[in-house]
């Protein structure tokens, strides 16, 4: 009895992969082609080709860029590292450095210890807690355009529902305002991605919070542990690989942000907000310096690729 | 009467921080909603009080429907997102299945190499893109991000899928190899079918991450004709300083509604996507 005969019995469409086998076989390059190594090089070949296409040639193509004078539509000149050096001279450039590193260092401290609590709260027994959970992470899911877009009328310098309370309260008019003050604006941003941020943390933690026996929490406290040295000394340590992970995504993706700055302030008042995507997005994209544009955004890279190689290792690991 | 009150105060430390984080979550989406079905008088009049609508029209709704191309929007958006996780899902699975389950020599290496692609930001790329979309003509047409979304889903997709097919036991397997199947047939026939739930987790996930995309929608797709939602609703409800609220609302939420109602079905594949990267399986 024939292979292929023999696995009809899987019930399954699609015979394609016996067709290819045994025209394979009569072909007798079959046992080269099924070789574990072969066969492994021939999956991967095209989807790393795709990836080599579209993103390793981009990267090393946005490496050239940086080293030239380019402006939109016209070919490039060789200009070696002037546009790095045009950026450390640049005061807006040290500006959004230090909003990046803010924004990132503040939201990401928000969304951790948020994050913590939420997957505290949730990891109790209540009713409709799937319901909760699913409610919980929309944040998460909705498009960050979208929700932004509402933040922004939120955040209305004259439609506020904020201010609108405030003002009732007794602050006088027109209330705070939220995206033209630069320190205003900076929180505003990072709020708003800790809003939408602490679902994940929230979420993740409270898988790993699940794995942890509930016989350390018994032994913890038949020993006489009270609630925040269970959290302290069981919790906590239990928790951490997990934390860590997290972070370090977060941290990469908040280092990274564009869309949200991008609609909510366009990097303003003054450059309060910008950040080095959305810099680099409006050199290149707006000022049509492709060169510069990529300078700058090359100088998040070192950075990013200390992460990188830290979360692409630990992950490894585990 | 003891009882009684512990109850009431484990019930308060319960749902007073679970509360906390639904409004939270909740209110900007109470907002848009709310918003969405005011009249225009009603929405700039700062005396009456914001929560609450007086007078509720669909005017914004309609409005946006018939001026704006919000369904073509919308169409475009589906086409992308599912045409881009489709692709994702086949790289991803063409990744992850000799990553997860083969011995070949390099394997660690490519493995690492999908991990740190992943997590290379659209950010450090859009520039050299843009330039590589004009030069292939592929400027303002959808064939442009469907090309450049898998960038980010197929790495994501094989990392996932990776860490579902490293769950299933390998005696089918072998069971399959040694009654002569070869790789292509013990794959496709015995491996794959098995491997739905990781699949469907993976796809959710792609097709939520299509639908958030902003930035290379942004600058590949400037003609209104071709446009996404997020592109569509920020580029022409938004002109200069003119913000057109109402309807901004309308299609913040009808944007929201696909994603949040396949979300809603698939919810547990979500999560167990969403927590199978960082939480040993």
């Amino acid at each position: 009895m024939s292979v292929s005969s023999e696995l009809q019995c899987c019930r399954l469409k699609g015979r394609w992969a016996d067709w290819i086998t045994s025209g394979l076989s009569t072909m007798r390059i079959r046992p080269w082609l099924d070789r574990e190594s072969v066969f492994s090089w021939l999956m991967l070949a095209p989807p790393l080709l795709f990836l080599a296409a579209f993103v390793g040639y981009p990267f090393c193509y946005g490496i050239v860029l940086s080293l030239q004078d380019r402006p939109v539509a016209q070919p490039g000149v060789f200009v070696g590292l002037k546009n790095f050096a045009t950026d450390l001279k640049d005061p807006v450039f040290w500006r959004v450095a230090s909003n990046t590193f803010i924004y990132t260092g503040i939201a990401t401290l928000l969304k951790a210890l948020g994050g913590l609590g939420l997957a505290l709260a949730m990891n109790q027994q209540f009713r409709m807690k799937n319901l909760v959970r699913a409610v919980l992470l929309l944040p998460f899911i909705v498009p960050t355009v979208l929700s932004t877009v509402a933040w922004m009328w939120i955040l209305d310098p004259a439609f506020s529902v904020f201010n609108w309370f405030l003002i009732r309260l007794g602050v006088p008019k027109p209330g705070p305002s939220w995206l033209g003050n630069p320190i205003l604006a900076m929180t505003s941003i990072i709020v708003i991605n800790t809003w939408r941020g602490l679902p994940f943390y929230g979420i993740t933690l409270l898988a790993g919070l699940q794995t942890i026996s509930p016989e350390l929490y018994e032994v913890a406290t038949v020993d006489g542990a009270s609630g925040f040295q269970r959290f302290r000394y069981v919790i906590l340590p239990l928790l951490q690989p997990i934390l860590l992970i997290v972070t370090l995504f977060s941290v990469i993706f908040t280092f990274a942000d564009f869309q949200l700055v991008y609609v909510l302030t366009h990097g303003g008042p003054q450059n309060a907000t910008h950040l080095f995507a959305t810099y680099a997005f409006d050199l290149a994209m707006g000022a049509g310096q492709l060169g510069l544009g990529a300078s700058v955004a090359l100088s998040m890279l070192p950075a990013l690729a200390l992460l990188i190689v830290a979360l692409t290792r630990y992950m490894q690991r585990q | 009467m003891v009882d009684g009150r512990g109850r009431i105060a484990r019930l308060l430390r319960m749902w007073v921080p679970l509360g906390f984080f639904l409004v939270l979550a909740l209110f900007p989406f109470y907002w848009m909603a709310v918003t969405s079905l005011k009249p225009n008088a009603e929405l700039y009049n700062t005396r009456m009080m914001p929560l609450l609508v007086y007078h509720p029209t669909l005017k914004h709704y309609v409005d946006l429907l018939t001026e704006t191309r919000f369904l073509a929007w919308t169409w475009n958006t589906m086409l992308v997102a599912i045409a881009s996780t489709a692709i994702s899902l086949v790289f991803g699975g063409m990744l992850a299945y000799p990553l997860a389950r083969l011995r070949f020599p390099g394997a660690g290496l490519i493995a690492m190499g999908v991990a740190a692609v992943y997590l290379v930001p659209q950010p450090l790329l859009f520039i050299p893109l843009a330039d590589l979309i004009n030069r292939l003509r592929l400027g303002n047409t959808l064939t442009a991000v469907i090309l450049t979304y898998p960038t980010m889903l197929v790495p994501f997709c094989a990392w996932l899928l990776m860490g579902y097919f490293k769950t299933v036991p390998p005696e089918l397997e072998e069971a399959a190899r040694i009654d002569g199947a070869s790789h292509l047939q013990t794959m496709w026939r015995i491996f794959l079918p098995l491997c739905a739930p990781g699949f469907i987790s993976a796809g959710i996930f792609a097709f939520t991450l299509a639908q958030n995309e902003f930035l290379y929608a942004l600058i590949f797709l400037t003609k209104t004709s071709v446009r996404t939602v997020p592109i569509g609703v920020i580029a022409e409800l938004i002109r200069g300083d003119v913000f057109y609220w109402g309807q901004l609302m309308a299609a913040a939420l009808l944007g929201s509604i696909p994603v949040a109602l396949i979300y809603s079905f698939f919810v547990e594949h979500y999560v167990a996507g969403l927590t199978s990267g960082s939480v040993k399986g």
